[in-house]
């Protein structure tokens, strides 16, 4: 392994405190080193920022979903120009649902190296696990969903928090899974009766369970289990209007209930695309911001991590786990429809979306999640996503940052839009004039992400002896203040270095890097009900084997990294 | 307006693409500035001269610029794709994609062209007098924003899934039409001079069918609504009007249900 210097760059460490001070960053062995003599290379990084590579802590970019979006929008393909394979670089297209090669081009281009598939059905993990073992660069993991899987309904109706914990660390080792998602909890399941969960006591049918029992219920396994994550929670009623109240009483279960883990996370619930959660109003005529009250909320609990799901106003392919959603959704715009229900654990949906900034609600939608954000005490426990790809595609974070960090690039858009007075009407995002700083940046995309996911020993910050994964970006924050600079730069990393291996050299790929896939195996004390539990199940009810559906760890992983931790008791 | 005219020399082994055949890529450059232009062929980049030579002069801009094509293009795409202005004069016959995605200007093509012409139209006018392929006038595949605007003249027959997804504008089809006509269709208007097969304004919601022949069978969801007579394409005749597609969401004005109209010559 090759020794690098990285000389002279403006350093941002959150996990450090370091603000942008002139530093070196020195990297040995695939590792950040305190200093170094005789590197084998040296960057110059004078007059360019220096961060650890990006966090990605929610997005789709592996799987069925994702493969039923490419397949199902041919036009997608359009809204971009196919590239040629360029050196080392493969051919690679699509828009708001790319390749696999194409998602890990752009990630490596924003500087990112770490990104987290925020939903796998079960029944599909080998699909998921082959499509993240073709992505190249990044590192990735999954986390499959449980919120409206069988066994989990039943064990935690009946309160038998140790079959639920026995069967979830199965699950887990099965689909090499990393934590705990839970979808639109009972929402789901309840969709394939044709009904769906709104409110948090909402019973599932056919199971009597309500999506309270569930969630509290996932929260004390995880933290039984000890695992890395948290509970990893989409919750119910996404997307309409009125549903911060949900949002709110969801939140409130996390009260209580203490973080068990020996990785460093402090929260016990991580509640994604929050922005989608925060609505106000009764009808989409009245539609408004809540985002204030959801921020409140959050900023006074340590113990809850979002992330925020930011509206792009692009064109773009939503897909999510919570099925009745998206049938709702297509009944709104009218345009293409797909649905899956995963037998016995989950289901979902996809429809193409269209953001326009002409039409209002999609430009409270916009303001909402920008309004968060800005209202956002801790950026250690808030996070930058965009709930890839279904309020807008991952490549567009670069112009998130813009927004977030100058008042005039969000003025500029809300001037644009046709409903400029009712949309700043709807939000308090025109009163605020906070403008982050790279420091807040680099929380939201790296320190707090890989802390809230339990790798934060070893990714998402500088520190000597974390993994070595820089990003270098062409910005100077000491001469630069055109905001368009913020958005070229940050999708334009000069030189990124994954596990101590050059990814990117002068904005070129010169690296397919070796990519790590980790997943978590607990060990418990052995379960024989569970066991035969499965068993039984898989004979039952299940199209397939058993054997057919745990996936291996040499067959479907490239370079598997897990995560053991004994949960004996 | 100044002409440059391409004439084929040698046929290219696979199909090339060429989707700098327009006014908009090629005004303002010189004759053997363009020969030195590329197209493609699969993954293999080559020159417009290794296969075409070369003639006359562009005008400074687009809208002063003709483009005339001399020979057999049947293993040439894309040409006038996305064009915004200027005309193209095609003497021959061309393969797909002919005037896709034009948004102006003028195509008259003395010849036939293949599959996905005028696809996802958005203005301008393209001629044919030979016969048009299938996906005439027709949104790209998965997309729903088909033919919105601009007119298609076909002298001669055209293929199935004819002006699907289509919201605007106007085609007039000489000849016969295979099946699939304005499907998905929210707008627009198809004019038929001869017989049509089947699925005529199939899950359409608005826009307008003329039919001047006969069609071999009726679309279920179409349900008689009286008679008219109309002057269409300069000859007046009598129609039998019908409403559809019954089994969709259409939108209303006024209370009173929007519906796709199929005028079928009595």
């Amino acid at each position: 392994m090759t020794s690098i210097l990285i000389k002279n760059g403006f350093v941002i460490d959150p996990v450090q405190g370091i603000r942008g001070d002139k530093m070196d960053i020195a990297i040995n062995d695939g590792k950040i080193v305190k200093n170094l003599s005789n590197p084998d290379k040296t960057i110059d990084a004078s007059g360019m920022v220096v961060m650890a590579g990006g966090v990605d802590i929610h997005s789709h970019v592996a799987g069925a979903k994702v493969n039923v979006g490419r397949t199902f929008r041919p036009e997608d393909k359009l809204q971009s120009t196919y590239a040629p394979y360029h050196g080392i670089r493969h051919m690679a297209g699509g828009t708001s649902v790319p390749t696999v090669f194409k998602t890990a081009y752009m990630y490596a281009d924003m500087g990112y190296t770490t990104v987290i598939e925020a939903a796998m059905p079960p029944l599909y993990a080998r699909h998921t696990h082959e499509e993240m073992r073709d992505t190249p660069i990044i590192d990735e993991a999954a986390l499959p969903m449980f919120g409206n899987n069988w066994f989990v309904l039943d064990y935690l109706k009946r309160g038998e928090m140790d079959n639920a914990a026995a069967y979830i660390a199965w699950l887990l080792r099965s689909t090499k899974g990393y934590g705990i998602k839970c979808v639109n909890p009972g929402g789901t399941e309840a969709w394939a009766w044709g009904l769906n969960c709104l409110s948090i006591d909402d019973p599932v049918p056919y199971f009597d369970i309500t999506p309270r029992q569930i969630v509290s219920g996932l929260m004390e396994v995880n933290e039984y289990l000890h695992l890395p994550h948290s509970l990893h929670l989409h919750s119910n009623n996404l997307g309409n209007p009125g549903n911060y109240t949900t949002t709110l009483d969801t939140l409130k279960l996390s009260e209580g209930i203490k973080p068990n883990n020996n990785f460093g996370r402090e929260q016990v619930l991580h509640h994604t695309h929050i922005q989608f959660h925060s609505y106000g109003g009764t009808t989409w005529a009245d539609f408004e911001s809540k985002g204030k009250e959801v921020m409140d909320y959050i900023n006074s609990h340590p113990a809850v991590t979002c992330d925020i799901g930011f509206v792009t106003l692009d064109e773009t392919t939503t897909m999510t786990g919570d099925g009745p959603f998206e049938y709702h959704l297509n009944k709104l715009n009218h345009l293409k429809w797909a649905n899956t229900d995963v037998e016995l654990e989950c289901g979902s949906g996809i429809v193409p979306y269209v953001y326009s900034k002409d039409v209002y609600v999609c430009g409270v939608q916009w303001s909402i999640g920008l309004e968060m954000a800005l209202l956002a005490k801790d950026h250690m426990r808030c996070y930058l996503t965009t709930d890839h790809p279904n309020a807008g595609p991952f490549w567009r974070y670069p112009r998130i940052m813009k927004w977030l960090m100058s008042e005039k690039a969000r003025n500029d858009v809300l001037a644009t839009m046709k409903n400029e007075d009712k949309v700043r009407d709807r939000s308090t995002l025109g009163s605020i004039d906070r403008e982050l700083t790279l420091y807040e940046i680099a929380q939201m995309t790296r320190a707090g992400p890989a802390k809230a996911l339990g790798l934060g020993s070893s990714v998402g910050g500088l520190v000597p002896g974390m993994q070595a994964d820089i990003a270098v970006y062409p910005y100077n924050p000491e001469t630069e203040s055109d905001p368009e600079k913020i958005e070229w730069a940050f999708s334009h990393a000069k030189y990124l270095i994954k596990s101590g291996e050059v990814i990117l050299n002068d904005g070129e790929v010169v690296s397919n890097g070796n990519k790590k896939t980790y997943w978590v195996d607990v060990k418990t004390t052995p379960n024989r009900q569970v066991e035969r539990d499965i068993d039984q199940t898989f004979v039952k009810y299940y199209t397939v084997n058993k054997n057919n559906y745990e996936v291996n760890e040499h067959e479907f992983m490239k370079n598997p990294c897990v995560v053991q931790i004994d949960a004996i008791q | 307006m100044n002409t440059v005219t391409i004439t084929i020399k040698k046929q290219p082994d696979l199909f090339l693409e060429a989707d700098c055949f327009t006014p908009d890529a090629l005004a303002g450059k010189k004759a053997d500035e363009i020969a030195e232009l590329p197209v493609f062929i699969g993954k293999t980049v080559e020159k417009i001269g290794d296969y075409f030579t070369v003639s006359g002069e562009t005008g400074p801009t687009a809208d002063e610029t003709r483009l005339v094509f001399n020979g057999d293009f049947t293993k040439v795409k894309y040409i006038g794709a996305k064009m915004s202005t200027g005309e193209v004069v095609l003497n021959g016959d061309a393969d797909m994609y002919v005037g896709s995605w034009m948004s102006g200007g003028k195509i008259t093509v003395n010849g036939s062209v293949g599959h996905f012409a005028a696809t996802a139209m958005s203005g301008g006018e393209l001629n044919i007098t030979g016969n048009a392929g299938n996906y005439l006038g027709a949104a790209y595949r998965g997309d729903w924003r088909g033919m919105s605007k601009g007119k298609i003249t076909v002298a001669g027959n055209v293929g199935s899934d004819c002006a699907t997804f289509m919201t605007g504008g106007e085609i007039e089809i000489g000849g016969n039409v295979d099946v699939h006509v304005m499907t998905h269709a929210d707008g627009g208007k198809v004019i038929i001079h001869g017989n049509a097969k089947s699925r005529l304004g199939g899950q359409a919601t608005r826009g307008e069918i003329y039919l001047f022949g006969t069609v071999d069978v009726m679309m279920p969801g179409y349900v008689k609504a009286g008679e008219t007579e109309l002057t269409i394409g300069g000859t007046k005749a009598v129609f039998t009007i019908y409403d559809g597609d019954q089994g969709e969401r259409h939108p209303t004005r006024k209370g009173l249900p929007i519906y796709a109209k199929l005028y079928l010559k009595k």
